[in-house]
């Protein structure tokens, strides 16, 4: 394996002198994501030739695997074991790699009760710029040495450099999960979500969608029972639960399908934001803190981007069809210039997916 | 600029009593809680609003003059001791909470508001503050974020960087930087992440939205006594492997569990060469299956006694001796010294012997007292100052100690942060190249090198200095809190 090293060492090497971009690509399974436009003279440095499980012991709660593993091994293999990727990353695909599901920083269902992503990165192997095999963290729960690069890595998008191992926290799978499903108007479901919240139950994912209120139970047996009795709703079957959840995660649910005349935007905020008054369909996570919305090419980008920040929050233009949107939200001109010079010290020549995050990174 | 010119323009910024200059106004100010390192500042300011702070951070970076944050001073790595031409800055007098959304499960607050203080408006929604480092009547949140504070609790409920939301943050040129948001992320990289741990070396923290959680139902409390340290850890490794993940599971060894027994009588079993606490919390199903699961493996893990806590009374007395090991070890040697190191749970049997070994090769007796789900191990040397040469053969046990942490896969420091303290070690972990990424770091925030210099990352050529937590006799400065 270190032979790959070496060669991906050598390309960095490569096109730093150049100054010829390095698209980073593993399973090709986000390539929607972000500002996508390819620059015309850009190589690709393929990390799906660095894979592997380097280190996994139940017992730790800790699995290390090379960027390049299918997030489908990483899985299966914790499955084996009972547990599991406690963010429950959406693959979107099947060669989605660890690597990318990192880099992307995107998480599903389980967030709002268990973490992020970077909630359970305890350390990353990477490349910079200039192609220096880096350590940062490690694989212990507890770690203040040095700053906290590992986690700088998620959602980077690999503007920073190359992940090429990453250690991260696993938890147990819960004993029981099942879903129930209430019926219920827009505003009653965001009070409803956020009062439970705010009390000890085993709720483990929330979505809301067309009057309906979708939760799922995760625990012992005899918690997840009285939560039942206590919050009510029709009980899924167990398949349907697991089905339901998987095409939220994995948005294969209809209200993802997006046409080329459609944009689906994802507003990040404050849980108890009131319904925002935004053309279009919504479906919202995380108790009202993730809300999607599907609406047409042609909408007012500014009027998003503003409802978002009111809520303390921020929008992605997650899924589109337009050739030179910027996708992120704008940054503050005091953040432009810390986000600048990082770019400046990890990536001094500027290669690696430049304006895949922002045009000026 | 002179001294005194420097004092005319911060008294223009600040009221006169905001701004102390004489050596006897200055003195409570040398050092944190390591107070092995004492250094006068310059001056202390104690501005009382964000505005405030700006211009002090305008005048400073003007004047090139060195900035040390300050919160309530409990850190236990020198963070806070003050630069011999800097600004002392103590948040101390930005103590409001800002406001509390119960609805949304979050509390604003500034960086002087104690721990403590925010669970304790927070209980009245049913809500609280996860994090709980045992200084948490006395430390500030604004340090915690420093820090990246953890707790009894961690294990479970996260470390400060998992239980906050959004950082007003000022630079050294006294811009006003706002950091993550009140969802669940934010645009860009993860700055949160980034100024969480950083020691005040990259900003200066005015403003913290936390997440608050709701308060469990009921907490509960196994204990058990086991004639093999091995098989204690072993125990630990089986309920995790069981997929339980405990509120806190705690360690304590034989002289540790002598040391507290003949402080406080709180009941230990005098026969075992371990004891370990482990809390079950959450609603009352789940807690009370997790409790009859973690006896059952207690038992099958070889443990001679198991009690469970009755009671709230009961469960707080099991805590209190191991919330009292500090002090204990005060009682039984002059002096000690406290080590932070955390490694893989795994290496727990063979870093422990380690220790025993290092403990008979220099003498020196070593009590151990963990958060043993975590692997983040406290070893207190314990040990006489006033022996010649004894101070010097204790630093070369801790450093051996932290070097075997390192050696294992583990780190130097799991949460009392590197400071002026662990800058050697700092060294040993690593490389020159991953040392040149964090000084590239604090370049792109703080290009002059202003905030808190010379402190966590060493210099390439500078990787010398080392010290740790001397207590003498009686000279802990927070002698009133209990200690992890
Ligand atoms: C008895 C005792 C028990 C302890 N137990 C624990 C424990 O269980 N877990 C644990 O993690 N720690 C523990 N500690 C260590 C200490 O309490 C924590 O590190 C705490 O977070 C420090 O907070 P403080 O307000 O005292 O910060 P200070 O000591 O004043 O400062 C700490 C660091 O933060 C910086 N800083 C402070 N405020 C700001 C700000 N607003 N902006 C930027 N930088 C700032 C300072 O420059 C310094 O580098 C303990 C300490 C004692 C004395």
């Amino acid at each position: 394996m270190q032979s790959v090293i070496d060669h991906y060492q050598e390309a960095i090497r490569l096109a730093a002198e150049n100054k010829t971009p390095l698209q980073i690509r593993a399973g090709n399974t986000k390539t929607f994501y972000g500002n996508t436009a390819l620059l015309p003279s850009s190589n690709t440095l393929d990390i799906t030739t660095y894979h592997g499980i380097v280190d996994y012991d139940p017992a730790e709660l800790v699995i290390t695997a090379r960027a390049g593993t299918r997030l489908s091994e990483v899985e299966a293999l914790l499955n084996q074991h009972g547990q599991m990727l406690a963010f429950e990353p959406p693959h979107f695909g099947e060669s989605a790699t660890l690597g990318g599901c990192v880099a992307a920083g995107l998480s599903g269902p389980r967030r709002a009760s268990t973490g992020a992503v970077r909630d359970f990165v305890l350390g990353v192997r990477m490349l910079n710029g200039k192609g220096e095999d880096l350590h940062f963290g490690g694989q212990v729960m507890k770690n203040v040495a040095g700053y906290d690069v590992s986690r700088l890595m998620v959602g980077a998008l690999g503007t920073l450099g190359v992940l090429l191992e990453i250690s991260l926290k696993v938890l147990p799978k819960p004993i029981v999960e099942t879903t129930l499903c209430i019926p219920i108007g827009e505003t009653a479901a965001i009070d409803k979500m956020n009062r439970w919240a705010g009390q000890p139950l085993p709720i483990s994912a929330t979505c809301y969608h067309k009057d309906q209120l979708f939760y799922r139970l995760s625990g012992v047996e005899s918690a997840v029972k009285a939560a039942q009795l206590k919050l009510g709703g029709d009980e899924l079957n167990e398949q349907q639960g697991i089905s339901f959840w998987q095409s939220i995660r994995e948005q294969t649910d209809h209200f993802f399908m997006t046409a080329s005349h459609n944009n689906l935007w994802r507003l990040s905020i404050a849980s108890n934001a009131p319904p925002l008054a935004l053309a279009g369909e919504q479906l919202f996570e995380w108790n009202g803190s993730l809300r999607w919305l599907k609406n047409t090419v042609d909408c007012d980008h500014q009027a998003i981007r503003q409802a978002a920040e009111k809520y303390g929050g921020h929008a992605i233009l997650f899924r589109h069809h337009l050739t030179n949107a910027s996708v992120f939200h704008p940054l503050s001109s005091g953040l432009v210039k810390i986000h600048r010079a990082l770019k400046e010290q990890f990536d001094p020549a500027g290669i690696f997916n430049p304006g895949r995050l922002y045009p000026e990174l | 600029m002179s001294r005194n010119e420097l004092i005319r323009r911060l008294q223009a910024i600040l009221p006169a009593e905001a701004v102390l200059h004489d050596n006897e106004d200055l003195r409570p100010y040398e050092c944190d809680g390591l107070s092995a390192y004492k250094q006068l500042p310059y001056f202390v300011v104690l501005p009382h609003n964000e505005a405030q702070v700006i211009e002090i951070l305008k005048l400073c970076h003007a004047t090139r003059t060195p900035v040390v944050a300050r919160g309530a001073g409990t850190g236990l790595s020198g963070g806070a001791l003050p630069h011999v031409s800097g600004v002392l800055l103590s948040l101390a007098r930005l103590n409001q909470i800002v406001s509390i959304n119960p609805q949304a499960r979050t509390a604003c607050v500034q960086p002087g508001v104690r721990n403590l203080a925010i669970s304790e408006v927070a209980k009245p929604y049913g809500l609280y503050y996860a994090p709980d480092p045992s200084s948490q009547i006395a430390c500030s949140i604004g340090g915690n974020v420093a820090e990246n504070s953890g707790g009894v609790h961690c294990l479970k409920y996260g470390l400060t960087v998992h239980n906050i939301l959004k950082l007003r943050v000022l630079t050294i040129a006294g811009e006003v930087l706002e950091i993550g948001g009140e969802g669940l992320d934010s645009a860009g990289y993860d700055l949160l992440a980034l100024m969480t741990g950083s020691e005040g070396l990259l900003g200066i923290v005015t403003e913290i939205v936390v997440k608050l959680i709701p308060l469990p139902q009921k907490a509960q409390l196994v204990m058990a006594s086991f004639e093999d340290i091995r098989k204690a850890g072993q125990a630990v490794a089986n309920i995790i492997g069981a997929g339980i993940i405990p509120a806190g599971m705690e360690m304590m060894d034989k002289i540790t569990i002598h040391a507290v027994e003949e402080f406080l009588q709180v009941g230990y079993d005098l026969n075992a060469e371990a004891i370990l606490l482990c809390e079950s919390d959450g609603n009352i199903e789940e807690v009370s299956d997790e409790i009859e699961r973690i006896e059952m493996i207690m038992q099958q893990s070889g443990a001679t006694r198991v009690s469970t806590s009755q009671n709230d009374l009961e469960r707080l007395r099991f805590w209190a001796g191991r919330k009292a090991a500090f002090p204990a070890a005060g009682r039984v040697s002059p002096d000690y010294y406290c080590m932070d190191g955390t490694i893989p749970r795994k290496h727990l049997a063979k870093v422990l012997q380690g220790i025993e070994m290092l403990s008979q090769q220099y003498g020196l007796r070593c009590m151990n007292v963990f958060h043993a789900g975590d692997g983040n191990l406290h070893p207190l040397i314990l040990y006489d100052a006033n022996t010649p040469g004894e101070l010097e053969k204790t630093e070369e046990f801790g450093a051996k100690i932290l070097e075997m942490c390192i050696s294992v896969g583990g780190t130097i420091t799991g949460e009392h942060g590197v400071g002026i303290e662990k800058m050697d070690q700092m060294c040993t972990q690593f490389g020159s190249a991953e040392l040149a990424v964090f000084r590239a770091i604090k370049t792109a925030f703080d290009p002059l090198e202003l905030l808190n210099p010379g402190k966590a990352i060493p210099t390439l050529h500078r990787c010398a200095e080392m010290g740790a937590m001397h207590v003498h006799q009686g000279a802990d400065k927070f002698a009133h809190l209990p200690r992890f």
